[in-house]
């Protein structure tokens, strides 16, 4: 895990960095502004009990690099140099150790294959010196720092017209079966990159790989979902184009990833007709989080007693704006619709960066102009 | 939920709030958590216990705020209450029902000494 950032927890991986890991990654920091309040107040209706004390107002702002731009940040105490390294992989794997050590290979580095691991321990800050009871206004989202990491990613994404999607679904409904044929059919259409999240191994991104695409692996160790700081260090690892498809394929399970943002254009939950029609009631933040549900596996329906009608009154009744498409990635079935919904959101994708591009170049050019006629 | 994650995402709320200020310990956490935010209160309150333990918030008393679930009905046209993310719209019985507001995760204050 990384302290500074306090991302991830359990052991993080993901493929990619090398050994020496100065961690020079791009992620603004997000402003703090803290509060201080002095004032007495007698019980508050919320509370149970009286606060009496006093507070001053003295502003601790603590906002960090108001240049939205690029600001490397080290990762204290995880990244030791010194650390011992442990842990051959074949293709140059990066893991922050469990204690805060950095074990990871520096085998024959492949392109592609490199693995990231992040360790765990929350970093603890202790302040000693003299202290006064008093209350501290936070007012924060408790995932804020994940929403500022996923706001960073999302402006990268944008301005680089790329469009990417974030698959969730339970394990086994078919997601990297589906990714690998949604790669194979769009070939020759449109760059694809793909970050697989999974607890463990780096089976699926080797599947992936040997389709020909760049895949990276994110290993959450404990953690069961992607956050967006891991997938911004595998975003600065991964061989993105311009105006190409990112598909971030995240830890199977249908609760937790539909709390995080990536920084993704929005959420595809792909759930398999094997699993039964009431998911979406049983599993609704997932399904209220999606855009699209990709009901998959459906050439098995006539084995099945699914019943297709309740399961899509089900999810539109948590989520009625939730788009809906039938595919089969084994018989070809309904995936034609499928490519041309992620074609249709890359080339949306694509004409927002040409007129962010167009404005910026109408400013350069009066600037231009104004600088000429003071000339 | 990830009831694990939000406890570390909370600890880190608090530890970034009093980072460099002169704060002995947190010995009151308040929180704010929507109805439609998916969170287990009780498995929160345990993973919380577990993640504060060894910090400055070891020990904190919570108070949990629970904010109502909010929709827009799309047939009425207006604003209703729910419970859950599937509930029928209150009024008029269907399921046009957007959520709204209600999923709200916040550290919204902490006493501390």
């Amino acid at each position: 895990m990384c302290t500074t950032c306090g991302c991830g927890q359990g052991e993080t991986r993901i493929e990619g960095d090398d050994q020496e890991h100065a961690h020079t990654h791009e992620h603004a920091h997000e402003h703090v502004h803290e509060h201080w309040h002095e004032h007495t107040h007698a019980d508050g209706t919320v509370h149970s009990h009286a606060h009496t004390h006093s507070h001053t107002h003295g502003h601790a702002h603590s906002h960090g690099h108001g240049d939205q731009t690029e600001r490397p940040h080290d990762h204290e105490g995880l990244h030791d140099a010194a650390a011992p390294h442990g842990h051959p992989h074949a293709d140059a794997d990066l893991h922050a150790g469990a204690q805060g050590r950095h074990e990871h290979g520096h085998g024959q580095e492949q392109g592609q294959g490199q693995d990231l691991h992040y360790g765990q321990g929350p970093a603890h800050a202790h302040a000693p010196g003299l202290s006064q009871a008093r209350m501290v206004q936070i007012e924060r989202d408790i995932l804020s720092k994940n929403d500022a990491y996923a706001a960073d990613n999302r402006r990268r994404l944008a301005e680089r017209g790329i469009f990417a999607v974030n698959l969730v679904s339970s394990p086994g409904s078919g997601k990297t079966t589906l990714l690998v044929e949604t790669i194979r059919r769009l070939k020759g259409r449109a760059p694809i990159a793909v970050v697989e999240g999974d607890q463990q191994t780096t089976t699926d991104a080797d599947r992936i790989r040997a389709t020909g695409a760049p895949a990276i692996q994110v290993n959450t160790g404990k953690g069961c979902h992607l956050d967006a700081h891991m997938v911004g260090h595998a975003l600065e690892r991964l061989a993105l184009a311009d105006e190409s498809l990112l598909l971030i394929e995240n830890v199977g399970n249908l609760v937790c990833p539909a709390a995080f943002d990536l920084g993704e254009a929005c959420k595809v939950v792909i759930l398999s007709v094997t699993e039964g029609e009431d998911k979406p009631l049983k599993y609704p933040n997932m399904f209220d989080a999606a855009r699209l549900m990709l009901l998959n596996k459906v050439d098995l329906l006539p084995h099945l007693r699914f019943d297709l009608e309740a399961c899509l009154g089900y999810a539109r009744r948590v989520n009625p704006g939730l788009e809906v498409l039938q595919v089969s990635a084994t018989t070809g079935q309904g995936m034609d619709a499928w490519l041309d919904w992620l074609m249709a959101g890359l080339d949306q994708a694509r004409t927002a960066r040409a007129q962010d591009m167009a404005a910026l170049r109408r400013r350069i050019a009066e600037l231009e102009a104004q600088l000429a006629a003071r000339g | 939920m990830h009831e694990m994650a939000l406890a570390e995402g909370i600890l880190q709320v608090v530890e970034d709030a009093v980072r460099g200020q002169r704060v002995r310990r947190v010995t009151e956490i308040r929180l704010e958590i929507g109805a439609l935010a998916g969170v287990e209160l009780e498995a929160l309150r345990f993973c919380l216990d577990v993640v504060l333990r060894d910090s400055l918030a070891e020990g904190a008393e919570l108070d949990l705020d629970l904010t109502p679930g909010e929709g827009w009905c799309l047939a009425c046209g207006q604003r209703v209450t729910i419970s859950e993310l599937f509930d029928a719209c209150p009024l008029c019985g269907g399921y046009q029902v957007q959520a709204t507001g209600g999923t709200e995760m916040r550290v919204k204050e902490i006493l501390v000494d």
